[in-house]
């Protein structure tokens, strides 16, 4: 059993544990989506919310898993359940908001390949964490993500202004400013107990 | 000729359409697990090997995979391979599936797997599927391999596990660290992004010539 406190959780898994930053989970949308601050807040709270629905849903299956010795079922029953989660959202944003729909494009649907929500379910099982813990570890997942793609984009936009080398453009560019916003996320090391 | 095309086709993966460099895909296992060579080739070959199997059996079930579920059948076959490689990792080496942990069964969420039974497999049948995907991984490997060379010589000073500058050496230690995974990926992105270019110019050039 694991006996971190729910509040040092929260917080490793916002900011020194970040899942983009220090993780590496979800780097797809973090590099694809993270060009406008418009676009990706949304993308950041949609995936936030199947986090979370991937998570509490992950402990009740493994619950069921373990009752019937059946652990090594749990990347398949994980992966089917986050992407009819996946499918609910896609839905509901479709529905609701259309103009978001459209510029969010193949990166919602994507939201079933993004490894920060099998992560969270795998993580979560992995250490033992009991059901409020891995609402929190979930939350703050979530929280950590948007907030890194939020940054990201809020960096990206800047670099729109700027002279930057032909060569660096792209890929590279986005890369690099990600190691930097990493870099500067080991400062809170030491805040919520650390990993 | 179907030799020929096919061997083009493994080559396509394994360098000119290159999952990491050219694609940016697959960027989690890429960044989290190339700490040292040892673990970026294994996990390489551990995705190389649930690719080939998977796009294998998508190319063998094209026909009979409805349209509408395709992508959950995708994934449900990807699933059942990775909990295959999981398994054999851990009673093959104990000491290695500590060290890559969650990463593997997050083979499943890799892009490259699910992008390659989507715009591939589905589409062709079997022999050209399977050397394609295995193209594809071996290029994954590659790229990993290049980065965790990197990433262990300057964080740790030690190439598979062997010292290579004496005891003296002060490790450059923010490479094993998270930044360092983007620093380097994004040295190779610049290096071969330069490379193109140069030798796109001299093309150019010589063409220019003969004209």
């Amino acid at each position: 059993m694991n006996h971190d406190s729910v509040a040092n959780i929260l917080l490793t898994t916002i900011l020194p544990g970040n899942f983009v930053l220090a993780m590496f989970l979800g780097m797809c949308p973090f590099l694809g989506v993270s060009q406008k601050l418009s676009t990706a807040f949304p993308m950041g709270i949609a995936t936030a919310f199947v986090i979370l629905v991937a998570s509490v849903s992950a402990y009740f299956l493994n619950m069921v898993l373990v009752h019937f010795h059946l652990e090594f079922l749990s990347v398949i029953t994980f992966i089917t359940v986050i992407a009819c989660a996946v499918q609910l959202v896609e839905m509901y944003v479709k529905k609701a908001f259309p103009e978001l729909f459209r510029q969010l494009g193949i990166y919602l649907p994507l939201i079933t390949t993004n490894c920060a929500v099998l992560g969270v379910a795998l993580f979560q099982t992995a250490r033992q964490y009991n059901f409020t813990q891995a609402l929190a570890y979930s939350i703050g997942g979530g929280l950590g993500f948007t907030l890194a793609l939020v940054l990201m984009a809020g960096v990206r936009e800047r670099m729109q202004l700027s002279n930057v080398p032909t060569l660096v453009q792209g890929a590279a560019l986005s890369v690099v400013i990600g190691g930097l916003l990493s870099l500067s996320f080991m400062g809170f090391s030491g805040i919520g107990g650390g990993e | 000729m179907s030799a020929i095309t096919s061997f083009d086709e493994f080559l396509n993966g394994l360098w000119k359409q290159n999952p990491i460099f050219v694609m940016v895909l697959g960027m989690c296992p890429t960044l989290a697990v190339t700490v040292s060579a040892v673990n970026a080739i294994s996990m390489g070959l551990a995705t190389t090997f649930v690719l080939g199997a998977s796009c294998l059996l998508v190319s063998l079930l094209r026909n009979s995979i409805p349209k509408q579920v395709r992508i959950a059948s995708y994934i449900v076959i990807i699933a059942t391979f990775v909990t295959v490689v999981d398994y054999a990792i851990q009673a093959i080496s104990l000491d290695l599936y500590v060290a890559l942990g969650a990463y593997i069964k997050l083979i499943v969420a890799n892009c490259v797997l699910l992008g390659r039974a989507e715009a591939h497999a589905a589409k062709n049948p079997p022999l050209p599927a399977t050397t394609n995907a295995i193209g594809m991984g071996l290029g994954f490997t590659l790229g990993l391999f290049m980065i965790g060379c990197v990433r262990e010589i300057l964080g740790a000073g030690k190439l598979f596990g062997v010292s290579l500058f004496g005891d003296h050496f002060q490790p450059w230690v923010v490479m094993v660290l998270p930044p360092g995974g983007f620093f380097v990926l994004g040295f190779w992105l610049i290096v071969i992004a330069a490379f193109s270019h140069f030798s796109s110019k001299r093309n150019a050039q010589l063409k220019g010539v003969q004209l």
